[in-house]
């Protein structure tokens, strides 16, 4: 059932649209930046982007940075929530139940394709960003004070080659973690409705909910536990020493989402009555 | 001979309303079987319960003699089934639907490419292109469907409304297809409103209303004689002189005898010098059967009464 999951992801063309829109975004600001050479002062602008015009190596993160907050949520958001919710619309779902594909086999499966889309966006998009990024802007002056395409940690300093890909991987495996987080819940709420629309603005819903509650001092205790509390906790894979506790707490917080999200969805879809 | 599906005072409520309203069915294995009713009868919700994908509110489903929907990973693969409509990916060919339905299954790849060909040839689809299922016609959809239904051999093909959008032709060719698979084994269970349908196919019907099944009988007894002969005649008032009281109707040429045995009645009447233009043992039709024992269907709503239907 996996492999059946995996090639229907693979032959969709929605989901081929969405890695490239994904990649996209990043490409075109890096053009902008290095037509214009307008790269906005430190500390504004999105992560990493006044660094990258003296060193394309650190595109891969900026390009992340830019569509982490809406862009990428957006995209796990339409293909988690079409996960059920899509083959109960086109009447699929009935077909594969009867053939039959034990239920916890097919969320199973789900949960499987959500989670090679997730890493295979992120994954796309640091990628595109390393080649966009080094074309643009080359591998920048660190090249001569740091070693062969030495680069500057956050915390200043120098990151070979190898340990700038060993990051760069944990990064993509985080922030893959992150979107699968999120992905669970839209499988969840995929199982709730038959229509794919609903469960992924439902998704969506939660994203913008809990990126407004993060900063108030009213929420603070629930902040922690905020789905999108620790999306950033990304960046200090980037200093040296890595600040692991805020990486920790991260990915304890999100494995918490991926194991509670798919419980409830095995929960409701285990005795559903599926009349679509 | 084994019954291939068993209910027992079988209920499914959704919410306050009630789909199916007790029903104890039994359809033998080896036979062709109709479910029929109007629409809003119950047939559909029955087909997703023997099949699991509705459960239950009280009553046992037995299905080629294993419990449902305990049992399912068991049973399911020996069935093949069409419920409300052939379903497709879209953006696929009929062939990679079948490939992908035939790989979710239980069961290896191994002969996939035969049966798929094998599956799409019995339908008549055997020379499909890479067209997407998108830019299929209705009734090529339809034989999609019962493609799906017949990948995997099965002993019993539970069908809802299998000639949906298909042409007369299309109607035939499935007719025969679902009398060869019988003959070869298959029990055929089919739910359909069209009544020439059941009729032309079936052995025995159900016949649902308002979530009860108001009738099981073999169409053999449906079919008998009702002891009334219907004649045409040039001469009416001499056949009723002749048959004095025997006559139970009379409109223009044609009247209806009380009479066991139509061949004696004809020789009467011609002995007698009544001449007669037509005659035959009247039949009920399967049409009169189950608007006699049904009422509207539930997509009719009517201005008054409609409290009391749902």
């Amino acid at each position: 059932m996996t492999g059946v999951e995996l090639s229907l992801l693979l032959r969709r063309r929605r989901v081929w649209l969405c890695w490239a829109l994904l990649c996209a975004l990043p490409a075109l600001v890096a053009v902008l930046l290095a037509v214009t050479g307008l790269a906005p002062p430190p500390g504004r602008g999105g992560a990493f982007l006044s660094a990258v015009v003296s060193n394309g190596q650190l595109f891969p993160a900026a390009a992340l940075a830019l569509v982490l907050p809406v862009f990428l949520p957006i995209t796990v958001a339409i293909v988690a929530g079409d996960a059920v919710a899509g083959e109960a619309s086109a009447g699929t779902l009935r077909y594969l139940l009867v053939r039959p594909v034990g239920r916890l086999r097919l969320l199973l499966a789900k949960l499987v394709s959500i989670m090679v889309f997730v890493l295979l966006a992120v994954l796309f998009v640091t990628v595109t960003g390393y080649v966009v990024g080094v074309a643009l802007f080359g591998f920048g002056p660190d090249a001569e004070l740091g070693g062969a395409g030495g680069v500057t940690s956050l915390s200043g300093a120098v990151l070979s080659p190898v340990d700038l890909l060993g990051r760069t991987a944990l990064v993509v495996g985080y922030l893959a973690l992150c979107m699968l987080a999120l992905g669970a819940v839209g499988l969840f709420f995929s199982t709730l409705t038959d229509s794919p629309l609903a469960a992924a603005l439902g998704v969506l819903a939660l994203v913008v909910a809990s990126a407004a509650l993060q900063p108030l001092d009213a929420a603070g205790v629930i902040e922690p536990y905020l789905p999108t509390a620790h999306w950033l906790a990304w960046i200090d894979l980037y200093r040296d020493p890595i600040l692991w506790p805020s990486v920790r707490e991260g990915a304890a917080v999100q494995a918490g989402y991926v194991l509670v999200a798919f419980g409830a969805a095995w929960a409701n879809f285990a005795t559903k009555d599926v009349t679509s | 001979m084994t019954d291939v599906i068993v209910t027992r005072g079988l209920v499914k409520r959704f919410g306050r309303v009630t789909a199916v309203a007790g029903v104890d069915l039994r359809i033998p294995a080896g036979i062709r079987f109709g479910l029929l009713g109007p629409n809003g009868s119950g047939k559909t919700t029955l087909v997703r319960v023997l099949l699991g994908l509705v459960h239950a509110t009280a009553g046992e489903v037995e299905l080629l003699g294993e419990p449902m929907p305990r049992r399912a990973a068991r049973v399911l693969p020996r069935v093949g089934a069409m419920v409300e409509g052939p379903a497709a990916w879209g953006n696929l060919s009929g062939r990679a639907n079948l490939r992908l339905i035939d790989a979710a299954g239980p069961g290896g790849g191994r002969g996939r490419r035969q049966r798929v060909d094998e599956a799409l040839e019995r339908v008549g689809l055997g020379g499909i292109d890479r067209r997407p299922v998108r830019a299929y016609s209705l009734g090529m959809r339809q034989r999609l469907g019962i493609a799906a239904a017949l990948l995997r051999a099965p002993e019993l093909l539970l069908l809802d409304e299998p000639t949906n959008g298909l042409d007369p032709r299309g109607i035939g060719e499935m007719r025969d297809l679902l009398v060869a698979l019988n003959a070869a084994g298959t029990t055929v269970v089919l739910s359909s409103h069209l009544l020439g349908e059941v009729d032309a196919l079936c052995h025995r019907v159900g016949v649902m209303d308002a979530g009860r099944l108001v009738l099981e009988e073999d169409m053999t007894v449906l079919r008998a004689p009702t002891g009334r002969v219907l004649l045409r005649t040039p001469d009416p008032a001499a056949v009723v002189a002749e048959l004095d009281g025997r006559v139970v109707e009379r409109s223009g040429d044609l009247v209806v005898v009380r009479h066991d045995d139509p061949a004696a009645l004809n020789a009467r009447l011609v002995a007698a010098g009544v001449r007669v233009a037509e005659l035959a043992p009247e039949r009920r039709s399967l049409e009169q059967v189950v608007l006699e024992l049904t009422g509207q269907g539930a997509d009719r709503v009517d201005t008054s009464g409609n409290e009391a239907r749902r």
